[in-house]
């Protein structure tokens, strides 16, 4: 969404005088700040190709899809009725990968052991 | 053993075990009966959701859609799906770190505003009635194929069912319910899939049935889709694979379809019961695993049906028909109408107008067809006109059941309810009779597991988030328990009423509002609640109130008002959730920019909620 103008709208770093206090609270809160940040980009290009797959395979380009097939059925009603879900699935455990690795990266990891 | 015995083990089986369930997991805090005390395994909340999603519904009609309208039924497929994309990556993760029991409460305190909070209950219990309405009707019918029984009892039978375990035991009662509920669906979905598969395709993976060839009988094997577009062809109906609904129209109601998806509170509230952010996206992965299995099955189970329909009906004589022919025609899902007098069974589509769009072929007259061609003149009123079969009483036993129809002036002479392509395939196939008990028990499952989700969503709604949060929120965490269990009797006492009285086809057009309503209400007002720290309170109210009336409006106006179907830009009302999304957000903003920014503490929230840490479970304050 529009973090980037977000974050202008505010100043994060509040005016203080010193402090070993507002010294780590900075820092926690820039490490968020990049977590955010990076977990938009993830988010991203998930949704990106969520969209490709869905509403661009499997309708808009779809007749031009037609032209190629799988096994017996052209490709684009495949990945309409089949072949969509398939990446839906595979997508989310892209995510769930990614995430996680997100999470450790900034110190978030040890949260949620099962 | 007798079909009739079968039945009573299966569902009679199914219903001790749920029933046993519930007693061995009473609620008796909030904490139990709203999130199941928030320590659900990813696995087991996977079946559930997966349960608490596909409903009556999706069980019973959706392959019979498919079958029926081919590559246009793909909206459904990707859109039920595809939600669960845009739900595990923009709405539950942050909603379960939220750490709240409801959706409601999210955008009472996001929104710091309890008008926000009301425009949250009054969409969650219009969105929840609509369904359960819908569940009741699909126990009350299965019921009453079943066992002969009226349709009245079996609602209640169902409804009494539900609210001893959903009712009594809350979402922790509901949450191990489902988890049976989803091993029975996905067996009575997928075993009859298997052998028909292998009776059509020789292939033992019913999924791959599709792309597979068709090596039934001595002819050379052709591919599957080929093999159902060339019967199309012949008998007049549309090409399997083409779709006959615009690209824009298809483009839009399967992006309302995905948004309104990830919006529907009785599927986000599942999330609620795991342990931690990390297990929510977890648990979404077995979600959509489960979800798939059945939805995957979906489109090869209507391609054999069709098949099966078209090679084996058309030219039959009627005299030399297969049983099961018979046997729903019993139930009143099938009709043969001898237009010809050969003792034949026609059954053909319309063929193809001008410009190549399929024309339909219904057998029965309706009134205006009527109209046609009589030169405009008023029917008398003893002519029956009706998309369905009425049946006269007949003398015999034996031979096809009398019709009292108008017969519309066509070759087609055979209906069906799209519903048997699922319920009648077992039999179709020649599957024994266990596996068509097992088939009606999945049937139930479908219809209680999404029922009890459904109910849970609505009783949470009016005693957290009206009694407690709104009426009086000195109320103590026994008395909400109370409130609850009495709202979920009476919404309950609501639906069974519906379903055994349902306003005409009022429940089948309001589907569309559910979904219509959850994308351009929920969907949009939570994501920006999350991912961006200026929307404030009335930037979200305006926006939620200009999205629903937009979507309401034109639902209302075409299914209700207009009596005519020239959609604005070929858009059909399934579809309008998604302009009324768009709606949301463009109001949301803009309003907002020109309003005071959230305070502080609101912001904090935000920030608070993006940061996956110590998600805790799920508290009241």
């Amino acid at each position: 969404m529009n973090s980037s103008s977000e974050q202008s709208d505010q100043n994060p770093y509040q005016p203080s005088d010193t402090g070993q206090a507002n010294a780590n609270s900075a820092n926690k809160r820039s490490r968020d700040d990049a977590y955010w940040a990076k977990s938009l980009k993830i988010v991203g290009v998930i949704l990106l190709l969520w969209a490709f797959v869905s509403l661009g395979c499997g309708i808009l380009f779809r007749n031009l899809l037609d032209s190629f097939s799988v096994g017996g059925a052209p490709f684009g009603f495949w990945m309409a009725q089949q072949g969509s879900i398939i990446v839906f699935l595979l997508l989310l455990i892209v995510y769930m990968f990614l995430m996680n690795w997100l999470d450790r990266e900034h110190g978030f990891g040890d949260e949620g052991k099962q | 053993m007798t079909q009739e015995i079968w039945n009573f083990i299966f569902i009679g089986g199914s219903f001790a075990l749920y029933i046993w369930i519930a007693i061995r997991s009473r609620a008796a805090t909030t904490k139990e009966y709203y999130v199941a005390s928030g320590g659900v395994s990813p696995f087991a909340n996977g079946m559930a959701t997966a349960a608490d999603w596909m409903s009556a519904a999706t069980f019973i009609s959706m392959a019979g859609i498919v079958a029926a309208s081919g590559y246009d039924a793909s909206r459904f497929l990707m859109g039920w799906t595809g939600g669960f994309v845009l739900l595990t990556t923009l709405i539950v993760p942050y909603l379960r770190k939220f750490n709240k029991f409801t959706v409601t409460d999210f955008l009472g305190d996001r929104f710091y505003s309890n008008v926000a909070r009301a425009v949250g209950v009054i969409c969650a219990v219009f969105i929840c009635m609509t369904y359960i309405m819908g569940q009741m009707r699909g126990v009350g019918i299965v019921f009453s194929r079943l066992f002969e029984i009226e349709i009245w009892l079996g609602v209640l039978i169902g409804a009494g069912i539900v609210f001893f375990y959903a009712g009594l035991g809350g979402m922790k009662g509901i949450t191990y319910t489902q988890v049976a509920q989803y091993c029975v669906m996905v067996f009575a979905y997928t075993i009859p899939a298997i052998f028909i598969s292998m009776l059509l395709t020789g292939n033992v993976v019913p999924q791959l049935g599709l792309i597979g060839d068709f090596t039934k009988g001595d002819a050379d094997p052709v591919p599957l889709l080929s093999k159902l577009n060339s019967l199309n062809s012949e008998l007049g109906f549309a090409q399997y694979t083409d779709g006959s609904l615009g690209k824009l129209d298809m483009f839009c109601i399967t992006a309302a379809l995905m948004c309104g998806t990830a919006g529907l509170p009785h599927v986000i509230v599942r999330f609620f019961t795991v342990k931690s952010v990390n297990a929510v996206r977890k648990s979404a992965c077995w979600t959509l695993l489960f979800i798939a299995v059945i939805y995957l099955t979906a489109p090869t189970v209507g391609a054999f049906a069709r098949t099966n329909l078209l090679s084996e009906v058309n030219g039959a004589s009627y005299a030399a028909a297969p049983d099961w022919l018979k046997n729903w025609e019993k139930r009143s899902l099938i009709a043969w109408a001898d237009k010809n007098g050969d003792g034949k069974i026609q059954h053909f589509g319309g063929g193809v107008d001008a410009e190549g769009k399929p024309l339909k072929a219904p057998v029965f007259e309706n009134k205006k067809g009527w109209m046609a061609r009589n030169d405009g003149a008023q029917p008398p009123a003893d002519l029956v006109f009706s998309a369905k079969p009425i049946y006269a009483e007949r003398e015999t036993e034996s031979g096809p059941r009398p019709l009292k129809n108008v017969l519309a002036d066509n070759d087609n002479e055979f209906y069906y309810d799209k519903d048997i392509l699922v319920m009648a395939n077992p039999e179709m196939a020649g599957l024994p009779m266990w596996v068509i008990a097992l088939v009606m028990a999945g049937c139930v499952a479908a219809a209680l597991s999404t029922a009890a989700g459904l109910l849970l969503v609505l009783s949470t709604s009016i005693s957290h988030d009206l009694m407690k949060k709104i009426v009086s929120p000195s109320m103590s965490d026994s008395q909400e328990v109370m409130w609850a269990r009495g709202a979920s009797f009476a919404f309950l006492a609501i639906a069974a009423y519906f379903g055994i009285n349902p306003p005409s086809d009022f429940v089948a057009k309001t589907v569309a509002f559910a979904f219509g309503l959850a994308a351009s209400s929920f969907f949009p007002t939570i994501l920006m609640g999350i991912f961006s720290k200026r929307i404030n309170r009335e930037g979200a109210i305006c926006g939620m109130v200009a999205g629903i009336a937009l979507t309401l409006g034109y639902i209302i106006y075409f299914q209700f008002i207009a009596g005519h179907t020239n959609y604005i830009l070929g858009i059909s009302p399934e579809g309008i959730g998604f302009f009324g999304m768009l709606l949301n957000f463009a109001v949301a903003f803009l309003v907002s920019y020109m309003t005071p920014a959230p305070p502080q503490e609101i912001v904090e929230m935000v920030q608070r909620i993006r940061n996956p840490q110590d998600a805790g479970t799920a508290t009241h304050e």
